[in-house]
């Protein structure tokens, strides 16, 4: 017989022996005591526990609702740290582990890489406007993805398709051509890189219209652009997770390299390099960082928007621009962001799917012009 | 003992020659203060003098060694700069900006010391400044934010402290407080300085040497009785002044002698 279900989170509360939950109400008491000074700590826990909480909520709801206790233990079960009596169905055991938790977590490192990448570039390139893309990435992207769903083969290179793949390939291809053009004697100077950027960009983008207006004359099946270019977590398994995982939380531990640099680089270059910094060298070694994060989130979402744009600013508002702080905050707010905005695309309309990127788009202008107009803290331009 | 030595240095930009053939070595322990019309290269000598800006000729030496052969993390734990003016688009707070001078000596993934915090507060508190530490930078004015930037310079503990025009936002009471703020340090703990000045009587009062840069060379190099004649002065500047004497130190005092006056006599 199987015990009654319950939804409460007492529930699962109960099962965990006497002992071990003493030893986390101690564990707990002692952290909160050693760290009311840090406001570091503090508020990266605070993060922590609502991606905790929003990567929970979002692998409850979908096509089907799994209460959350149950999602809670086959996640403990699979990692074997407990080993709770089996309640649920088989069936739901694989909705959440072969589906949603791929799916969920993808959303997360998707928000995680765009979010930090954003830091790395407003950080650099000292604009309020930067983000993520602004330097070619997306259009490249686009470009690589609709090359690749132009052509007629169908190839998979370690479970992944050849349309993630190139616009891998392209967003990086791009960077690199943008920071190219721009170098000048021995330098790049940061504005005619953002305007390299923009131009390359345009040229990009033009290309791309122009492939999907005549796709259905050279019988291309372009439809999949649309939703590329809309942004939209393509995760179907853990092969892919297996990738992009290393790629980015390796990208952004590598970001912790390069906050003294950053919080420098606050001053302009010249200042930068009053202060120690090798400029150009940092410069390169801060963008390859910045474009491979988001090569590497662009590959499993498209181009999902304002992620990378809204989530620094308003971790900045809210703590400070000392990037020790900014820097891991924003790659946790951005990963519960993603994780809930694609929750939001999943149900609110379900069976129809809206694409993640207006979710991001629709709920992120607002709460940045709440910001905006109601912080004391509002951005110095 | 010499300090910074540059020898035989010309330099130019895309447009044109800016410094031609500069010979000057300037001491341990001096204050030498760099005076010229605007365009005639004081900038650009102390971006050479930071290692900013490379010479296309000649050679710039610090204690000996070349500054090509250093990297710009060991010149900036030597050399602190403070520039004219600084835009910072985020929202620091004063702390924050004074402990950015500890940059060249952070360790990455360490975090910053007692010892940096430490430094900071003595930063803030030799340029007079505590009360703003928790203040946002942006919100300061003029005078306060070069105080600031000062401030972040000494955090640097520089043995060498380049300034470019540091009294030129302030009032009369911040120019001679900055002015003797830098005078004290160069007295009590031989900290070298040079400073781009405008202000030919400032100038005067408080510094040892004066340099007198005219379209890049090196037009005269002395004491304030040596630099500031009123020969000199017509030739570099093509004002008439007269030189007078200041009432209490006997250095020069110059007094601008206007064209239009004149005429009208």
């Amino acid at each position: 017989m199987l015990p009654p279900r319950s939804n409460g989170a007492d529930y699962l509360f109960m099962e965990i022996p006497l002992s071990c939950r003493r030893g986390i109400f101690a564990l707990i008491a002692v952290i909160v005591m050693k760290l009311r000074r840090r406001k570091l700590i503090l508020v990266l826990l605070l993060l922590g526990g609502c991606l905790v909480a929003s990567l929970s909520l979002a692998s409850a709801f979908g096509a089907v609702d799994i209460p959350l206790p149950d999602i809670l233990k086959i996640a403990l079960n699979r990692l074997a740290i407990f080993n709770f009596p089996t309640t649920w169905r088989g069936v739901e055991e694989t909705i959440i582990f072969q589906v949603r938790l791929p799916r969920v977590i993808g959303g997360a490192l998707v928000g995680s890489a765009l979010a930090t990448a954003g830091v790395l570039f407003q950080g650099l390139l000292r604009n309020p406007m930067a983000d993520p893309y602004i330097i070619g990435t997306s259009a490249g992207a686009a470009l690589g993805a609709t090359i690749a769903m132009s052509l007629p083969i169908n190839l998979a290179f370690l479970s992944f398709g050849l349309v993630p793949l190139a616009a891998f390939c392209g967003a990086l291809a791009t960077v690199f051509l943008v920071y190219n053009l721009a170098r000048v004697g021995g330098k790049t100077p940061i504005v005619s890189m953002l305007l390299a950027g923009v131009v390359v960009s345009s040229l990009m983008a033009a290309i791309v219209a122009l492939l999907m207006s005549i796709s259905d004359r050279l019988q291309l099946n372009l439809h999949s652009v649309y939703s590329f270019l809309m942004g939209h977590i393509s995760v179907t398994g853990w092969e892919q997770i297996a990738i992009i995982a290393p790629l980015v939380i390796g990208g952004v531990v590598g970001a912790r390299f390069f906050i003294f640099h950053l919080n420098a680089f606050s001053l302009g270059e010249e200042g930068a390099g009053y202060l120690g910094i090798e400029v150009e060298r940092d410069k390169i070694l801060i963008l390859a960082l910045g474009s491979l994060l988001t090569a590497a989130a662009v590959s499993i979402s498209g181009l999902v928007g304002f992620v990378g744009l809204i989530v620094p600013h308003a971790v900045r508002m809210s703590f400070g621009p000392d990037h020790k702080l900014l820097l891991p905050a924003s790659a946790l707010a951005g990963a519960a962001f993603v994780v809930i905005a694609d929750l939001l695309a999943r149900t609110l309309l379900a069976p129809v799917e809206i694409p993640v990127g207006v979710v991001t788009a629709i709920i992120g202008a607002p709460f940045f012009i709440y910001l905006l107009r109601h912080t004391r803290k509002e951005y110095a331009f | 003992m010499i300090s910074l030595e540059i020898s035989q240095v010309y330099f130019s930009y895309l447009n044109g020659l800016v410094l031609h053939n500069i010979n000057l070595s300037v001491n341990v322990g001096e204050m030498v203060g760099l005076l010229g019309p605007n365009g005639s290269g004081k900038t650009t000598l102390l971006k050479l003098a930071s290692g900013m800006l490379k010479p296309a000729q000649g050679g710039i030496k610090l204690d000996g060694y070349s500054l090509n052969s250093l990297s710009r993390k060991a010149i900036a734990r030597n050399i602190a700069v403070v520039p004219q003016q600084f835009h910072i688009p985020f929202a620091f707070t004063t702390a924050e900006i004074v402990m950015l001078g500890r940059t060249p000596f952070l360790r990455p993934l360490a975090d910053e010391t007692e010892a940096d915090r430490q430094l900071v507060d003595k930063a803030l508190e030799l340029v007079n400044i505590r009360e703003l530490a928790k203040r946002r930078f942006d919100e300061l004015s003029g005078g306060e934010r070069q105080k600031v930037i000062l401030a972040m310079a000494l955090a640097q503990q520089p043995k060498l402290l380049l300034l470019d025009e540091p009294t030129v936002h302030l009032d009369i009471a911040h120019q001679t407080e900055t002015l003797e703020l830098v005078k004290r340090l160069n007295a009590q703990q031989g900290l070298t300085v040079i400073a781009a000045m405008h202000d030919l009587n400032l100038a005067a009062l408080y510094f040892d040497r004066l340099i007198l840069l005219k379209e890049g060379r090196v037009w005269a190099d002395g004491t304030p009785h040596e630099v500031l004649t009123e020969a000199k002065i017509s030739e570099v500047f093509s004002v008439s002044v007269r030189v007078e004497k200041h009432p209490l130190t006997g250095t020069p005092h110059i007094v601008v002698m206007p064209r239009e006056f004149n005429k009208r006599q």
